[in-house]
């Protein structure tokens, strides 16, 4: 069995530029943020034998390009999330002794699109058949799909809503690289642009370019690394459907409530010992599911807490402390941007650092609730 | 007839009995013989307990508005804005699809309203289960 704290993340970096990067494709994406990452931890190519990345971009390209050697590889590609899922595949295989030290990358020219991969829905796949004829365009046509049914169950208003991305952009214009910094009102939020109603475009995620990459290892061997590492406490991980409208409820993810709740327990920590938290916000509706379905907070309470500026800085759960994917980043895979900042945040390097934080959860979704992947992180060892 | 553009389905062979019931104005569905339960989409065995051992009936087509949308920007083979929505039907299932015979607003869009199936033809191959405001309910 996998121990609490027995794997640390010793190399974490984004790409040199976020936002807009029009000068690199996606397959320099993932090596810019590679090299800074194994800059960041003293290591170079040859020191690195297992390598994970997300589909399309598969390992052995990867691993060509840097000139890595890899023991072990992983390509789990089930969204924006896959890198959760990677960080704790990574570290069974480290246990196992597969391998030793593993590279984890993303790049995505989602707004340039330099040999970005489209992905249009096969005719013949279930998506293709069942969902793509009435006309569902993009993420903001499907991910928002559920949220009518939860704002009727529990009485979560459009301001409730325009809420998640006030207090995100708050959070934002405490980060100089956040790409949307300039504060914004819940009647902002309501007078922009409809795009899918009930969400306007400030509730929905940027489309930007950028990677990041992390490295792995076994904590007895982290001290022998230049920062300071950032202790692996519990995983979690589940899927449910691609199809959201085969989602079996509408009000709450079932990935969500296997990952989360999976990766808590195995850290053996309370949630009311979590210092800090991120929840992959494509959508503003998102971190009211993830509040609810980890058991931050009871059925129907996540609008009145973030309301209530719980999640705010200076508040009790710091949620989303870089600005989000609604002000951050969204390459189209942000999951690697969340678990970017859960490890700033355990350095004690975050643009806006909460004070004294020692236990920070990172949680994922995959495209349209089709999946999930939880990360519990300490900068204390067990 | 729709107007062209729209994705089209490709049936499958696990699908084609699904599409054929369109084309014929009957909205088909399965359901497995171990628990007498309803699915979809198409598959010839249960999603609930795995046995092979299902047979596929006819839906009354009756459903209600579960949620949906209101896309604002244009696609091919819609004018926007319209809706795209998630229906359940009266067998439990639920299915995406769009809403016609219905203003495509947040007031004429109404959460558990009662809408029937509309099946309309995108060409000669293929006929889409749409949903419209059922009659008595208007």
């Amino acid at each position: 069995m996998l121990g609490r704290g027995e794997i640390a993340i010793v190399g974490a970096a984004e790409s040199t530029r976020i936002g807009v990067v029009p000068d690199m494709s996606q397959i320099m994406l993932h090596a810019d943020a590679a090299l800074n990452a194994m800059a960041d931890a003293g290591l170079r190519p040859k020191d690195i034998d297992g390598v994970a990345c997300v589909g399309p971009m598969m390992p052995q390209q990867i691993a060509h390009y840097l000139g890595i050697t890899p023991k072990w590889v992983d390509g789990t590609g089930v969204g924006g999330c896959s890198f959760m899922l990677h960080v704790r595949h990574a570290a069974a295989a480290i246990h196992a002794g597969y391998c030793n030290t593993v590279l984890i990358t993303h790049g995505e020219s989602g707004k340039s699109r330099i040999n970005a991969t489209p992905r249009p829905p096969e005719p013949e796949s279930l998506n293709g058949q069942f969902e793509a004829p009435f006309g569902p365009f993009g993420p903001p046509t499907l991910f928002p799909i559920p949220v009518l049914r939860f704002m009727k169950k529990y009485g979560v208003t459009h301001e409730d809503l325009a809420t998640v991305a006030v207090v995100q952009r708050e959070w934002a214009g405490r980060n100089p690289r956040a790409m949307f910094r300039e504060p914004i009102t819940v009647d902002d939020v309501l007078n922009s642009r409809m795009i899918a109603y009930p969400f306007r475009i400030l509730e929905c995620c940027l489309v930007t370019d950028g990677g990041g990459a992390l490295i792995l290892t076994k904590s007895d061997r982290a001290k022998d690394f230049p920062t300071k590492p950032v202790y692996i406490l519990g995983t979690g991980e589940s899927v449910e459907s691609n199809m959201v409208s085969q989602m079996e409820d509408f009000t709450s993810s079932r990935a969500f409530r296997v990952a989360g709740p999976t990766a808590i327990e195995a850290a053996g920590i309370d949630r009311k010992d979590v210092d800090h938290l991120m929840i992959y916000d494509a959508f503003a509706h998102l971190p009211l599911y993830g509040l609810e379905d980890l058991g931050f907070v009871g059925r129907g309470e996540a609008a009145a807490f973030i309301r209530e500026g719980h999640t705010r800085p200076g508040g009790k759960l710091p949620l989303n402390t870089n600005g989000g994917g609604l002000s951050y980043t969204h390459t189209g895979m942000y999951g690697m941007f969340a678990l970017q900042e859960s490890v700033r945040q355990m350095r004690g390097t975050a643009p806006a650092q909460v004070p004294g934080a020692k236990i920070s959860v990172c949680h994922g979704v995959g495209g349209m609730f089709s999946a999930s992947g939880t990360i519990v992180f300490s900068n204390e060892r067990p | 007839m729709l107007a062209p553009g729209r994705a089209k389905p490709k049936p499958t062979p696990e699908t084609k009995h699904f599409w054929d019931g369109c084309k014929e104005g009957k909205l088909l569905l399965q359901r497995c013989g171990d628990t007498g339960r309803a699915y979809f989409p198409p598959r010839p065995f249960s999603p609930y307990t795995g046995t092979r051992n299902v047979s596929v009936f006819e839906a009354s087509g009756r459903a209600t508005l579960h949620s949906y949308v209101i896309h604002h920007r244009p696609v091919p083979g819609f004018t926007p804005p319209y809706a795209i929505a998630v229906v359940e039907l009266e067998e439990g299932p639920r299915l995406m699809t769009n809403i016609v015979d219905c203003e495509q607003t947040p007031e004429a869009l109404q959460l558990d309203m009662r809408l029937e199936v509309a099946f309309t033809p995108m060409d000669e191959e293929i006929t889409l289960p749409l949903f419209r405001p059922a009659k008595e309910a208007k």
